[in-house]
């Protein structure tokens, strides 16, 4: 989304405006029509979201009526399953604004993709003394993949500091960049546990006036709002279908195709490879180039049907849901004493809201909450150094999709009365 | 969906509501702190050895309920047992203590005070049940059928 676009977007979405209706979206889901004696309140969406009727139902009509594999046999079945592998990544693609769906890597979930990028393109380009830049707010896997290249190719972390509110400093990214040394830049695009939305069209301009590369970690943007490369202009982005409405197992990594072209390959094997003689072999074309041996085929499918129903949604309009709901349970949870909330206003965030509750250990509050029917995620949240940041040891967090409803924050309210009751000093 | 009422038993949260050996100790022979990196929990513990006998223990640092009551139970049970009988103390001691049954991920936190007395007094720095795994006999008996997820209310076996 463009600058302009997003401030326009970060306004309070009013309920009323929403052309899906959330609880209608929820009987598409299986998990919420499974009988259960307590009703579901699933708030553990940036963890991974659940999955409606037609992402199952596209997997288990690969696997009953044309499972084969891709791009090698030449007859009906396997041209039909190459045919809806790649259609997969043309939609893919179109989610993204790729120019091609060429940029577009299918990988094992955002975790491969950032690690393909820091070693095809890390390994290759990156020389001692050179520096990469990432934020104090990462999850664990835009971070040690550089930290292990860093070790590796004796090159120095730079680190974008976060500020009280849960944003970033950005006013000290032109000195991170001013010596040159840096070449890439890695930064999360919505926060797993803050919520916060980073201006990345922003921070793409500042980078890219230094020479540097920008890479995002779009794991928690691509499923809940509209993304558009071209708009970010950013030069890697990587995303996990898990948090989109789709299987396990899959992800994308998205990359200019010139940056690519220029890469190494990734894994060696079966695939990526156009001519191969026993000592030396020539890569395949893009994308192909990174994608060794046989990929999950059934759950790229799965994705390409997630991609349908997200875009069917309206990526804005999931966006403004997930917004709404984040905006409701900070109102709700404002009501509890003790409760604290971690980073920016409503105003400024997607759908995700961590908090602490007085002394009460994030797990302990999580297993009230479990009683309840209510599933939250409880511990650092695989951010470790933005606790630390933080101040805190571990948060709470709930976060929302499509199918969540004020019902479920309501619950979610009541659990944690409870739960001061129960550990009341 | 039971759990809550079994998880915090009335002798748990007292533990945790009036820790027992809460502090540290003016001069410890050992001191050894240990973290439960999945939660942040963190414990420490304070020992005077005296006689091949514990003769005092203290605990601090934060965490869950569990592992806060755990370490309160544990120190009352060891304070003034002679070494060679707190050594013998395996998972299955500390399970009875609590009286209650962990899921694979809470039970670390069960067991965080017990690793710690191990590895300050003992030199076993290992999660106590971890020696011996078995995880393919468990794995075996771990029933897959059911359409209620299981949701590790059961014994763990980490
Ligand atoms: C911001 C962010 N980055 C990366 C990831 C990693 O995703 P995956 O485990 O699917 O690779 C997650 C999800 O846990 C995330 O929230």
């Amino acid at each position: 989304m463009g600058e302009s676009a997003a401030a326009a977007k970060l306004s309070r979405p009013s309920r009323a405006s929403l052309a899906f209706d959330p609880g209608e979206v929820r009987q598409q889901f299986p998990i919420f029509r499974a009988p259960r004696p307590k009703p579901l309140a699933y708030l553990d969406s940036a963890a991974t979201s659940q999955k409606p009727d037609p992402v199952l139902e596209a997997m288990a009509r690969y696997y009953a009526e044309y499972n084969a594999n891709i791009h090698r046999g030449i007859y009906d079945i396997a041209e039909r399953a190459t045919a809806a592998y790649e259609d997969a990544r043309r939609r893919v693609a179109h989610l993204v604004g790729a120019s091609s769906p060429r940029e577009i890597v299918f990988t094992r979930n955002s975790t491969e993709a950032l690690n393909l990028v820091a070693h095809a393109w890390g390994r290759r380009f990156l020389e001692v003394g050179d520096a990469i830049v990432l934020t104090e707010m990462e999850h664990h896997s835009n971070l040690v993949p550089w930290q292990l290249l860093a070790q590796e190719k004796q090159v120095e972390l730079r680190f974008i500091p976060v500020t009280g509110s849960g944003e970033l400093a950005l006013e000290t990214l032109p000195e991170l960049l001013a010596d040159g040394r840096a070449k890439l830049v890695s930064v999360v695009h919505i926060s797993n546990v803050l919520g916060t939305v980073n201006p990345i069209a922003e921070i793409a301009r500042t980078v890219h006036a230094a020479g540097a590369l920008l890479a995002v970690d779009a794991s928690q943007s691509v499923p809940h709002c509209p993304v558009d490369v071209k708009q970010l202009d950013c030069d890697f982005m990587a995303f996990t279908s898990h948090k989109m409405l789709g299987p396990t197992g899959i992800g994308a990594l998205y990359g200019r195709r010139r940056l690519l072209e220029a890469m190494p390959p990734f894994l060696g094997g079966g695939e990526m490879i156009r001519e191969v003689k026993l000592t030396e072999s020539k890569w395949n074309d893009l994308p192909w180039k990174f994608e060794a041996g046989t990929m999950p085929i059934a759950e790229a499918i799965g994705l390409g049907a997630a991609v349908d129903y997200l875009e069917g949604l309206g990526m804005a309009e999931v966006f403004a849901h997930d917004r709404a709901l984040a905006g409701y349970a900070m109102e709700r949870l404002a009501e509890v004493p003790d409760l604290v909330m971690l980073g920016p206003p409503a105003d400024r965030r997607g759908g995700v809201v961590a908090f602490t509750l007085g002394e009460i250990h994030p797990h302990d509050v999580a297993t009230v909450l479990d009683d309840e029917g209510v599933c939250i995620r409880a511990g650092h949240h695989c951010a470790m150094p933005l606790h630390a940041k933080l101040g805190v040891p571990a948060s709470a967090r709930a976060s929302f999709h499509c199918y969540s409803l004020e019902e479920e924050v309501d619950t979610l309210v009541r659990g944690l009365h409870r739960a001061r009751k129960v550990f009341a000093r | 969906m039971s759990g809550m009422e079994d998880l915090y038993r009335e002798n748990i949260l007292d533990h945790y509501k009036h820790p027992r050996n809460r502090g540290t100790l003016e001069h410890p022979d050992v001191s050894y702190e240990d973290a439960n990196p999945l939660c942040g929990d963190k414990i420490r513990m304070d020992f005077n050895i005296r006689d091949g006998k514990i003769e005092a223990v203290r605990f601090s640092g934060s965490g869950c309920s569990i592992s806060q009551a755990a370490a309160s139970m544990l120190c009352e049970t060891i304070e003034g047992k002679p070494l060679d009988e707190v050594k013998k103390l395996s998972r299955d001691d500390v399970l009875e203590m609590l009286g209650i049954e962990l899921g694979p991920v809470r039970l670390k936190c069960g067991l965080l005070a017990l690793k710690t007395l191990k590895a300050g007094v003992y030199g076993l720095p290992q999660w106590p049940g971890e020696e011996d795994e078995g995880e393919v006999e468990q794995a075996r008996a771990t029933d897959f059928s059911g359409t209620q997820p299981a949701n590790g209310r059961r014994e763990g076996h980490r």
